[in-house]
C-alpha cells in the first residue's frame, strides 16, 4: 500500500535521508529500527508531510504525495502517532478523540459508535473521558495518542517510538494493542529503538543507519543476524563465543 | 468622596475595564492560536466605530453596527492572509513587527479616508443628557450597553471555545499546533479564523464605546497599550483573567483621578504594564513554570 523510491529529505542543507527505498503491504506490521539520529523520525515526518522530501517517490495507494499537504495525508488514510504523545494537554480525554475524528466528520459518522470503538480497544480512556488529557500518566498518554489517530480511520497508522518512558509492563500493554490492531486488519509502520520488542512482533524490519537502509528483511532473519544482534539488540555473538571457549 | 462620586468613579472604571479587556481577549485568541501578539487589535477596535460610524449614515443603527463588523473580520482576515499565512516558519519577533507595520498602515489609510475629525455614534438609546438612576448615581444608558454587550460577548466566547467544534479545533492548535496537523486540522484556516474573530470582537467594542469615548483615526495604539497591559496583567492566553484584570485597570485609571492629575492618566497603565514585566511577568493569574515553557 506504501510504496517510497530513492526518497530523500532533510532540514535546510542537513541530508538526513539518503535515497530510502521500502514498502509496505496492506496487513502487516512493518518496523524500522535504528540508532538515535539514524533518521526514523525524519522519515516519519516526511511521509505524514510534515517535512517536505527534496526527492524521490512516496506513493499510498499508488498515488503519488509527496508534494500533499499533511491534512490531505490524514484524510488519505495515513496518521502519524507522534514521539512524546504530543497531546491537546489542556482539553478534555474526549475532546482529544474526537479531534482526531476531524477529518471522519464529513462522512457523518457516529461519534458515539466512534467514540465506543476506541474505548473498547483502551478501557482506561473511558474511565478519563472528561479529565483534561495532561492529567493522565505516560502509559495512558500513549493509548490516547494511539486512540486519536485511529479515530481517523487509517488504512496505515506510523508509530513513533511508542515504548519510550514507559514502565516495562505498559510497553507489553502497547505492544500487544499494536498486534490486535494488526489482527483487526489495520497496516502498522512502527519505528522502535527497542529493537527486540518491536521486531518480535512485525513481520518484516528495515534497519536504518545515517540516513540509509542498510539491512532488510523478515522479522526472525534479522532478529537471528548478527549485525543487528550486536548494534540494536546488545548481544555479541561472537565474543560470547570467545568467552565460552576461555571458560 | 460622596458615596455618589464614588460610585460614578466606580462605573466609569468598569466601562472602561470591559473594553480594555476585550481588546485583551482579542490579543488573547490571536496570541493562543499563533504565539504573537497583534499590535494592530487597537486599529480593529477603531475601525469598527468608524464603519458603523459612516454605515449609520445609510444603513439603520444596528445594521451599520452589524455591517460593520462584517467588513472588519473580512479586513482581519484578508490582512492575515496577505501578510502572514505564507510565511514559512516565521519568527515571533517577525510577525510581531508585521503587525506593528500592519496598525501603521492602516491607521494611515483611516486617516487618509475619514480625516482628523472626531466622529462619534449616536447613543443607541436616548440621548448625551438621557439617565439611569442606579442606586441613587446617575448613569448614562450606554454605559448599560457597554456593560451589558460586553458579558454577552465573553460569554459568548467562551461557550464558542467549549462547545463548538470550530472552537475545539481552535483550542486544539492553541494547546498543541503539530498534534493540530496530524490530526488533519487546518492548523492556518484556523489562524485566519482567529484574527477574523478578534477583529470581530474589536468592532463590536469600537461600535458600542464610541457614543461614549468618541472615534478618530488614531485612538488604536492607546487601547493597544492598554489591552497588552490587560493581556499581560492577567496572563498571556487567558481570557476570564482579562476580564478581572480588564476591570482591575479600569478601576484603578478611574479611581487614580483622586491622587494623581488627569493629565497623567495615561502613565497609568504604562506604570502598571512595566511594574507587572519586572515583577510578575506571568501575570497575576499565569503561572510561572508554565510561562517559561512560552515562547516570550
Amino acid at each position: 500500500m506504501l510504496k517510497i523510491k530513492n526518497l530523500e529529505a532533510g532540514y535546510g542543507k542537513l541530508r538526513v535521508l539518503k535515497r530510502i527505498s521500502m514498502h509496505i503491504d496492506t496487513g502487516e506490521i512493518v518496523t524500522i529500527i535504528g540508532a538515535n539520529g539514524a533518521g526514523k523520525t525524519t522519515l516519519l515526518y516526511t511521509i505524514a508531510g510534515m517535512i517536505k522530501a527534496t526527492a524521490g517517490e512516496i506513493s499510498l495507494y499508488n498515488q503519488n504525495i509527496i508534494r500533499t499537504n499533511p491534512e490531505s495525508i490524514v484524510a488519505a488514510g495515513c496518521s502519524l502517532v507522534p514521539e512524546g504523545r504530543q497531546m491537546f494537554s489542556t482539553l478534555s480525554v474526549k475532546e482529544n478523540l474526537v479531534l482526531g475524528g476531524y477529518v471522519q466528520r464529513k462522512q457523518k459518522v457516529d461519534q458515539k459508535e466512534e467514540l465506543q470503538k476506541i474505548y473498547d480497544i483502551f478501557p482506561v480512556l473511558k474511565e478519563r473521558e472528561d479529565q483534561l488529557a495532561g492529567t493522565l500518566s505516560g502509559g495512558e498518554q500513549q493509548m490516547l495518542a494511539m486512540g486519536r489517530a485511529l479515530m481517523a480511520h487509517p488504512k496505515l497508522i506510523m508509530m513513533d517510538e511508542p515504548s519510550t518512558g514507559l514502565a516495562p509492563l505498559i510497553v507489553k500493554d502497547i505492544f500487544a494493542i499494536i498486534n490486535r490492531l494488526r489482527d483487526a486488519g489495520n497496516t502498522v509502520l512502527l519505528v522502535e529503538q527497542n529493537a527486540k520488542a518491536a521486531l518480535a512482533i512485525a513481520d518484516r524490519g528495515y534497519v536504518l543507519e545515517t540516513g540509509k537502509i542498510i539491512l532488510q528483511g523478515p522479522a526472525e532473519d534479522l532478529l537471528n543476524n548478527q549485525d543487528v544482534q550486536r548494534a540494536y539488540l546488545g548481544r555479541d555473538v561472537s565474543t560470547e563465543g570467545a568467552q565460552c571457549e576461555l571458560d | 468622596m460622596n458615596p455618589d462620586l464614588f460610585f460614578q468613579y466606580m462605573l466609569a472604571g468598569i466601562t472602561y475595564g470591559f473594553l480594555y479587556a476585550i481588546v485583551a481577549i482579542g490579543f488573547n485568541i490571536i496570541y493562543n492560536t499563533t504565539g504573537i501578539i497583534n499590535f494592530a487589535q487597537g486599529e480593529f477596535v477603531m475601525l469598527g466605530g468608524m464603519f458603523a460610524i459612516t454605515l449609520n449614515n445609510i444603513l439603520p443603527l444596528p445594521l451599520a453596527i452589524a455591517a460593520a463588523v462584517v467588513i472588519t473580520m473580512l479586513i482581519g482576515a484578508l490582512l492575515e492572509i496577505l501578510f502572514i499565512r505564507w510565511l514559512d516558519n516565521p519568527s515571533v519577533l517577525r510577525m510581531i513587527i508585521i503587525t506593528i507595520g500592519l496598525s501603521i498602515l492602516i491607521r494611515e489609510l483611516a486617516l487618509h479616508f475619514w480625516g482628523e475629525t472626531v466622529f462619534s455614534l449616536p447613543y443607541f438609546t436616548g440621548n448625551e443628557l438621557s439617565t439611569v438612576s442606579i442606586l441613587g448615581a446617575k448613569v448614562s444608558p450606554q454605559v448599560l450597553w457597554v456593560i451589558g454587550v460586553s458579558i454577552i460577548m465573553v460569554t459568548a466566547l467562551s461557550l464558542f471555545f467549549k462547545f463548538t467544534f470550530t472552537g475545539q479545533q481552535m483550542r486544539a492548535c492553541a494547546a498543541n499546533r503539530l498534534a493540530a496537523r496530524l490530526c488533519g486540522i487546518n492548523a492556518k484556516n484556523m489562524v485566519t479564523f482567529s484574527f477574523m474573530l478578534s477583529a470581530g470582537i474589536g468592532a463590536v467594542a469600537g461600535s458600542v464605546i464610541s457614543p461614549i469615548t468618541y472615534t478618530q483615526y488614531d485612538i488604536g495604539p492607546g487601547l493597544a497599550i492598554k489591552g497588552f497591559t490587560v493581556a499581560i496583567l492577567g496572563g498571556l492566553g487567558n481570557s476570564v483573567a482579562a476580564v478581572i484584570a480588564g476591570l482591575l485597570l479600569g478601576l484603578i485609571e478611574s479611581f487614580s483621578i483622586i491622587v494623581i492629575p488627569l493629565a497623567f492618566q495615561e502613565a497609568v497603565s504604562i506604570s502598571i504594564l512595566l511594574i507587572i514585566l519586572f515583577v510578575r511577568p506571568h501575570g497575576l493569574f499565569g503561572r510561572s513554570d508554565t510561562a517559561s515553557l512560552k515562547e516570550f
